[in-house]
């Protein structure tokens, strides 16, 4: 996989390959030609259930299909899973640690011009806050793939958040591999550490190269699991760099920066600072201008790469 | 049915309340008036109609029971011991901080319990999925939901009849426990459910109504609604709030309150005398 691909593609077709396994049942709240979950539905419509505009009832449904053995799938916009179905998804799926994948599509911001009831920035904070969830943001299509693989054969609830525009492939390389709870490690560096998940990843590559510039070693680590967080990961980088600036695509309470600075406060403090939404509601807009708008761009991790270095 | 196994069935019942009481007096607290208005309809359920194998909790091809209203575990633990899932003596350990039976109804604890439940309204969605599971797999089992009254008020409720109506799962029965009340007083009182019957109906389901209390016909809505294809099933079992008990009945107040020793005495007295 290379250049820009839309990670909900990438979802649909890797939910097809799994499909092989009969056990894979997928649910859709009628959005499944957004969420690509279609295409799941095209190759096994004895397998695929529309159950309407009713996610509650969706969740509960799958938390029965996985008591009796299946393995169910379940798609919708991240915050008509994470956010209208928090208490289906902590009282019926994670409590009874039922075998249950919640796939939320067009999270954060760049869903752009629906606006800010579509822009779900707290879901990874609400589904972090259940016991026993696994909460995964993928960077970019090919590492959406290995996820969707992954917890295929993971046994237990998960969530899984992807975003609705494409977005430009940073794992496509050699030494990369996917594991639950590992980060991966895409640039070495001394002097500071960038931690992002998601679409962050990319500008994060972008900051290090202009921070390089500047004589700025930065090490940027993919967090695509922001639970169980990569605690080892996260303590090396506050020994060995000092420094860590978070970014996601996402309120800056209770996301990856939270989970990051709960560790370091604990193990080893050093400063940490947050790109993400600042508590606050989005708006309209086309993804790019939001993104601007809102911080989470290339020249904001870079203003606190340098904030934070100053603090060191 | 028998005479003699239609009494079998009736001293059951009584013998769940009873064995109830007793896993409430032992833990000091407990929803007991939600659980004596499903007496009858537990013990004809696990006593005479679920295909089920007490040694062999997890059998495949059982049929399952999602106590959607969680909180009547005060029913269903005593029913599951009795019939043998685990032994009686484990009721002690109810609402204990060592023991495993919790509150409401655990799935993953308890032998028996096909699905977690407490927060209403999310039970029937989840027997709505079994039923769909065990008809995309040719698994023959009928699943069985039960309901409370006050319970339906919850909206998501509705979302899995529309489904279960629309895609007609003629192996899903839910049970309505249908006792008049709820925890802060009558349903009429708090948000009258109208007409449920047409409601039922209109959502698509095969609706019959009953007396709650009658085995005979509990039993006999049950092979009905088996009989019946193409539809799923709702039974709106007409029922008493604390059943059995004269100061509890029809009373909201013995929702989720435990009973003081001079009213655990009267409640053990009435209850003895029923058999």
């Amino acid at each position: 996989m290379k250049g820009k691909i839309s990670t909900r593609d990438v979802y649909g077709d890797t939910l097809k390959e799994i499909g092989a396994d009969e056990k894979v049942v997928v649910l859709d709240a009628d959005v499944s030609t957004c969420t690509m979950s279609c295409m799941f539905g095209e190759a096994y419509p004895e397998r695929f259930f529309n159950v309407g505009i009713a996610e509650a009832n969706m969740v509960g449904m799958a938390a029965g299909m996985a008591a009796f053995g299946l393995k169910p799938f379940v798609s919708s916009f991240a915050m008509f899973i994470a956010g209208r179905t928090f208490d289906q998804i902590r009282n019926s799926v994670a409590y009874p640690g039922l075998n249950v994948k919640l796939i939320g599509t067009h999270a954060g911001l760049i869903v752009g011009e629906d606006g800010a009831t579509h822009q779900c920035l707290e879901d990874m904070a609400l589904m972090r806050s259940i016991p026993g969830m696994v909460v995964i943001c993928p960077a970019d299509g090919n590492e959406t793939k290995q996820a969707v693989l992954t917890l295929n054969k993971y046994e237990g609830p998960a969530y899984l958040r992807i975003g609705r525009a494409a977005v430009e492939t940073v794992t496509d390389f050699e030494a990369y591999s996917f594991e639950i709870g590992k980060a991966v490690e895409m640039r070495q560096g001394s002097d500071l550490t960038v931690i992002a998940c998601g679409i962050a990843v990319s500008k994060a590559l972008e900051a290090a190269d202009i921070l390089a510039g500047e004589g700025v070693r930065t090490r940027v680590l993919n967090m695509h699991t922001i639970k169980p967080i990569d605690r080892e990961a996260v303590i090396a980088a506050a020994q060995e760099t000092g420094a860590i600036v978070t970014a996601e695509e996402h309120n800056v309470m209770g996301g990856l920066g939270s989970a990051v600075g709960e560790v370091v406060g604990e193990c080893c403090p050093v400063p940490v600072l947050k790109v993400g939404t600042q508590d606050t509601f989005g708006r309209s807009g086309n993804a790019d201008q939001l993104l601007e708008m809102y911080g989470i761009s290339t020249g904001a991790i870079i203003e606190k790469a340098r904030e934070a270095l100053r603090l060191k | 049915m028998e005479t003699q196994r239609q009494k079998y069935l009736e001293d059951k019942a009584w013998e769940i309340r009873k064995t109830g009481l007793e896993m409430v007096r032992e833990a000091k607290s407990g929803h007991i008036g939600g659980a004596f208005s499903l007496s009858e309809i537990m013990a004809v359920l696990y006593f005479e109609k679920m295909k089920i194998a007490p040694e062999n909790p997890k059998w495949e091809l059982r049929d399952r029971l999602v106590l959607s209203k969680g909180h009547a575990t005060v029913a269903l633990y005593p029913t599951l011991a009795l019939r043998g899932f685990f032994p009686v003596e484990r009721l002690k350990t109810f609402r204990k901080i060592d023991g495993s039976l919790s509150g409401h109804a655990e799935m993953r604890n308890v032998e028996g319990v096909d699905m977690s439940t407490g927060s209403l309204g999310q039970g029937f969605s989840a027997a709505v999925g079994m039923a769909q599971a065990a008809k995309m797999t040719g698994n023959e089992c009928t699943v069985y939901a039960i309901l409370g009254d006050g319970e339906i008020q919850e909206g998501q409720i509705w979302e899995a009849m529309m489904y279960a109506g629309a895609h007609g799962l003629d192996n899903l029965v839910a049970i309505l426990d249908c006792n008049k009340v709820q925890l802060d007083g009558t349903v009429k009182e708090i948000l009258d459910t109208g007409d449920l019957k047409a409601k039922f109906e209109s959502f698509g389901m095969h609706t019959q109504r009953i007396d709650g209390h009658n085995v005979q016909e509990i039993a006999r809505a049950i092979d009905v609604a088996k009989e019946t294809r193409q539809k799923a099933h709702m039974i709106i079992a007409d029922t008493i709030k604390g059943k059995g008990v004269s100061f509890m009945e029809g009373k909201n107040q013995w929702h989720g309150k435990t009973p003081n020793d001079a009213e655990f005495e009267q409640a053990f007295a009435e209850l003895e005398a029923r058999n």
